[in-house]
Formats: C-alpha cells, sequence, structure tokens
C-alpha cells in the first residue's frame, strides 16, 4: 500500500520558513465565528453559475497583476477562447497552469458540464485576481465588495471559488 | 475548491471541497480533461449538498501513487550542508504587471493606448 501523508499544514511550514529566514510570522486570517451560510435558491443545473479564481490568470491584451498585494480583478469572457489566457503568479510553480489554464480555471470543465446540463448557465464573465495579497484588510475593503457587486451586477446565483 | 486544508479551514467559508493536490492544481491536471470535469462535477455536486456552514468535503482523489511530493514543500534548504542560513527561494514581490510573455507586455500596451479596455477593472492608466 502507497504511503500517505496527512494534508500539508501550510500555515506550520510558512512559520518555518519563514523563522528559518529571519522574518516573522506571517499573520494568517483565521475566522472563528460560523460562516454566512446562504441556501441554494434552486439547483446548480438551473443556476447561473460565477467564479472567482486567485491563480493570477488574465487573458492577451489585459494588463497583467502584479506581484505586491495587488487589489485588482480581470473579467475574463466565459466565451473566451482558453488559449488566450495566461498566469502570473510569485507563489506557486506555474509550469502546469502555463501548459493548460484549467489547473487553475477551470473554464472548459465548466463549460462541458453546462452542456451536459450539470450546470444551468455561466456568468458572462468569470473574475480573476492575485493570490498572495498580504493585507487582509486590502482584501476586505478594496477586492472582495468589487468583486461581490460585479458578481451582483452579472445575475450570479451561485459561485464557485477557486483560490491557488 | 481547496488544496491548502488548514488554510481554508482557517478562513472557514460557508461550503469547500478539498483536493490532497500540489497548489497550482485546485481545479484539475493539464490534459485531463476528463478527470478535470469529474472533479469540477464532484465539486458542485458537494456544493449542492452541503448543509452544514463549514463543512470541507474531501474529493479523495490522490495527486500519486505516493504523497513524496509533499515532503518538498516549502522546506528551508541550507545554503551550505551542515550551516543554519537557509536559501531565500521566494520570488521577489515585484510592483508592476508581471507578463507571461513580452508579447503580452506589448498586446495590453497596444489595447490601453486606445483606452477601450472594458475588462481590466480597478486599474488606473
Amino acid at each position: 500500500m502507497a504511503d500517505r501523508q496527512p494534508p500539508v499544514r501550510y500555515i506550520d511550514r510558512t512559520r518555518q520558513q519563514y523563522e528559518a529566514l529571519g522574518y516573522e510570522s506571517y499573520a494568517w486570517v483565521h475566522e472563528s465565528d460560523p460562516p454566512a451560510f446562504t441556501p441554494l435558491r434552486k439547483p446548480i443545473a438551473e443556476s447561473r453559475l460565477g467564479l472567482v479564481a486567485s491563480g493570477g490568470v488574465y487573458a492577451a491584451g489585459q494588463t497583467a497583476f502584479t506581484f505586491k498585494d495587488d487589489t485588482t480583478y480581470r473579467a475574463i469572457p466565459t466565451d473566451v477562447d482558453t488559449a488566450e489566457l495566461r498566469a502570473t503568479h510569485f507563489a506557486y510553480d506555474l509550469t502546469d497552469a502555463r501548459a493548460d489554464i484549467n489547473c487553475v480555471f477551470p473554464l472548459d470543465g465548466l463549460r462541458g458540464l453546462v452542456v451536459e446540463g450539470a450546470v444551468g448557465e455561466l456568468a458572462p464573465a468569470f473574475l480573476t485576481c492575485m493570490g498572495g495579497i498580504y493585507s487582509a484588510r486590502r482584501v476586505r475593503e478594496e477586492l472582495a465588495p468589487a468583486i461581490v457587486q460585479r458578481c451582483l451586477d452579472d445575475g450570479v446565483e451561485a459561485l464557485l471559488l477557486v483560490p491557488v | 475548491m481547496s488544496s491548502a486544508r488548514d488554510i481554508t479551514a482557517a478562513v472557514n467559508p460557508p461550503r469547500a471541497t478539498f483536493l490532497d493536490w500540489p497548489l497550482g492544481h485546485t481545479s484539475g491536471r493539464p490534459g485531463e480533461a476528463s478527470l478535470n470535469r469529474t472533479i469540477l462535477r464532484a465539486a458542485l455536486e458537494a456544493f449542492g449538498r452541503i448543509d452544514l456552514p463549514g463543512t470541507i468535503v474531501d474529493l479523495g482523489v490522490p495527486w500519486a501513487d505516493d504523497d513524496d511530493w509533499k515532503d518538498r514543500v516549502m522546506r528551508p534548504r541550507p545554503k551550505v550542508a551542515g550551516d543554519a542560513a537557509v536559501v531565500d527561494d521566494r520570488v521577489e514581490r515585484w510592483p508592476t504587471p508581471q507578463y507571461q510573455s513580452g508579447a503580452d507586455a506589448t498586446a495590453a500596451a497596444a489595447r490601453h493606448a486606445g483606452q477601450d479596455c472594458a475588462v481590466c477593472a480597478g486599474i488606473d492608466y
């Protein structure tokens, strides 16, 4: 039988890495309150699905993300040719995402699920941003409200998050 | 969808699925469209099924025959064998747009020179 390990504890390993480099520990977000929970109003198979991905995805012609606390987002039209999509990020190995953007931005798969009837329809655009924004306050006050507003404007009924 | 179970548990979202894969593969493996669609289908089924806030559903698809890849994640390496100083292999956090290619930078500059970009939100040009 294969030797299996528990999931990687990224928070611990980040702390160990920072300590080894002589830096203070990063202050991770810990939400202790129960999360807000909105029941689905109708099945996913009848819903308009949105997607937010934090893997630094942009389309050719768009401005790429910076690597330093970039709180902007890109709207990727869901009828885009996925060959036009790019990935840029400082905190994960980009090799596979650049070979197949679906590793971090599952547009082709979700189009397929619409065809087979598992998803009602896709939002007119999927939204992308950078991960690794060190200021949780700026995410809360700048990026998240902009994304929520865009999803509401686009009539999104269920939102899939794909962080990296 | 998550590939970092501890971070997702700390953030505590209303619904989550977990795929125990290396970062950079939250929603799939390169070139494996059928497997990727199966994973998405499972994630969306969980989305419709979870009724307890904070639930994380493990999708149970292994990355490889063993978990040796986990031994190489964020493990500081000494600069010199036996030395306490470690290699800082983190990528510089550049404050300017980081294009995948020079052609992308040229294409973006051309588009924004015409001020006809309606999809780059929140940027001052």
